[in-house]
């Protein structure tokens, strides 16, 4: 497993893809930051996490694109399941590789914003005090986890097909799709599908973090997406050998 | 050491595979043989946990693939049709990835050094795999399939688009593995197995239609056997004699080829062999005998005849 994600982790970067990422990544995210907090002269950064949730409805997808699917049009995938690795293993090692990569350009740019936001507010000294931390640590919380859950998605779309284009269009479409679905609950009078399509969109289990507040069935809630899709991505690779 | 058992694999209502069983002894290099779409590959992606048997049993060293995978996996090394090569990787990168992929336990430098060695693509392992050649991504393959010294190869058309320098080296480095290593290869160049393999299993259309040692895969096809010889001498006294020679049930001839010889068609009896007592008699009677050819005698013609047979 750890050869996977090693081989993974090396790909991202001899290829221009890991590279595209973490640049557009940074980019992003100095920019959103700057627009939401400083030059509107506030500390509060919920609006840059929730603005930075929107984007990665196109960022995640160029990480996950070809993790499985270019493997199954070069037939590399001849490799891994057929050396003494389990499923599980193959996918989960994808699965991690993406993630931290993810994961370190969010903490890595978020960092470097947080860092400019103390050094200008080190000027002005009663901002500094304003930061709350509780809510910034639970912004990070909730994104690191509907990262996660977004990942898993698109793990799963690039299993599905051949064609790494396919997967990440098709990984963008699902995201609007789930943003969407966030969206509309307001306007939907029938409770119960109120309630179903709620459930469905990964946005609005975000709230409950970006005010600080860390709610256990949030946690678990993204944590079976997670689960769920993997799991789902390993189905694909059993049925597929017995089709 | 390998061991199947009633294979069948079914897409919808075609069988890749119908019911083939066979076992392969320890040590040996097995050809498996058969036009293309006969399911050979299959067969090998079933062995070797890519795909799994609609019903019937693979097992590996007595370790069945179905129910204890990864065991039997970390007993194999296998060379798919397409040799699985990440592009983007150096041999050594590639070969280390390998490594640690399988869980290999031997020293790691030593033993991809000797490895490198043996396929000789020690001068190329600081390159890139995709600026190699064809021939030489073919031998990072198989480098690849030995990393952890396993007991089974398993080759899928080890030397398909090789040039004829290329592909008589890879035939001696497998011959060479064979003294060490359980071996099936599939191919469907014929000359191939009877160069490399101890023995044929001749696959069409998803049955065996023969499982011989190389030496008598000949036996395995049925019905009389051919000779052409050519004859000098008085034509009509010849064909009479043959026609009463014991073990000849049909005899003609075919027309004269040179001012004094003709060329005759002689059918023997199954499995009798005609050669030596044709000789005696036609030395007896002064016909010298100045050619004498088998037909169907070489692999082609089997392996065209094994496959019609069943049609």
């Amino acid at each position: 497993m750890s050869a996977i994600y090693k081989r993974e982790m090396r790909a991202y970067f001899t290829s221009p893809i890991g590279y595209i990422f973490v640049a557009i990544f940074f980019a992003l995210s100095g920019f959103v930051f700057s627009f939401t907090t400083i030059s509107n002269g506030t500390t509060d950064s919920s609006n840059y996490f929730a603005t930075m949730i929107v984007f990665f409805v196109i960022l995640i997808p160029l990480l996950t694109m070809k993790l499985l699917s270019e493997e199954r049009k070069l037939k590399t995938e001849q490799i891994l399941l057929t050396a003494p690795v389990s499923l599980i293993g193959i996918i989960g090692a994808k699965f991690l590789a993406a993630y931290t990569i993810f994961a370190g350009s969010f903490l890595g740019s978020s960092l470097v914003n947080f860092s400019v936001l103390g050094v200008i507010a080190s000027k002005e000294k009663d901002v500094i005090d304003k930061l709350s931390f509780p809510t910034i640590f639970g912004n990070v919380v909730g994104i690191l986890l509907i990262g996660g859950a977004f990942i898993a998605i698109g793990l799963f779309l690039s299993a599905i097909t051949e064609n790494q284009l396919i997967a990440a269009i098709s990984a963008i479409g699902v995201f609007v799709l789930i943003f969407v679905l966030s969206i509309l609950p307001n306007k939907i009078g029938n409770e119960t599908l109120r309630i179903v399509v709620k459930w469905l969109s990964l946005f609005t289990r975000f709230n409950s973090f970006s005010y600080g507040i860390f709610d256990l069935t949030s946690i678990i809630y993204y944590f079976s997406i997670i689960v769920i899709f993997l799991f789902m991505t390993v189905r694909v690779y059993e049925k597929r050998r017995w089709a | 050491m390998i061991e199947i058992t009633n294979l069948v694999k079914r897409y919808g209502v075609n069988y890749a595979v119908n019911d083939i069983s066979f076992t392969v002894e320890d040590g040996e290099i097995v050809g498996f043989l058969g036009p293309n779409g006969a399911g050979k590959t299959t067969t090998m992606n079933i062995l070797t946990g890519y795909l799994s048997a609609s019903s019937g049993t693979a097992k590996i060293a007595g370790i069945d693939i179905l129910e204890n995978p990864l065991a039997a996996k970390s007993k194999i090394g296998f060379l798919p049709e397409q040799p699985p090569l990440y592009l983007d990787m150096t041999v050594s990168e590639y070969l280390n990835f390998v490594y640690q992929l399988k869980h290999c336990t031997l020293n790691r430098k030593k033993h991809i050094a000797e490895i490198c060695d043996v396929v000789k693509i020690t001068d190329v392992s600081a390159r890139l795999i995709k600026h190699l050649s064809k021939g030489y991504r073919q031998r990072v393959g198989i480098a690849q399939a030995l990393i952890g010294n396993p007991e089974v190869l398993i080759f899928d058309e080890p030397t398909v688009g090789l040039d004829p320098k290329q592909i008589i080296e890879i035939r001696n480095l497998i011959r060479a593995l064979g003294k060490n290593h359980t071996i099936i290869l599939s191919t469907h160049i014929l000359p191939e197995v009877q160069a490399v393999c101890d023995r044929i299993v001749v696959i069409n259309k998803g049955k065996i239609v023969a499982n011989e040692k190389t030496e008598d895969i000949q036996n395995a096809t049925t019905g009389p056997r051919k000779l052409i010889a050519k004859i000098c001498g008085p034509e009509n006294d010849i064909l009479k004699a043959l026609k009463e020679k014991q073990g000849i049930i049909y005899a003609e001839i075919l027309g004269e080829r040179d001012s004094d010889s003709f060329s005759y068609l002689i059918e023997s009896e199954e499995s009798v062999d005609i050669r030596k007592p044709l000789f005696h008699m036609l030395a007896e009677k002064n016909w010298p005998l100045i050619g004498l050819e088998s037909m169907g005698a070489n692999l082609e013609d089997i392996f065209i005849s094994l496959v019609k047979e069943k049609q």
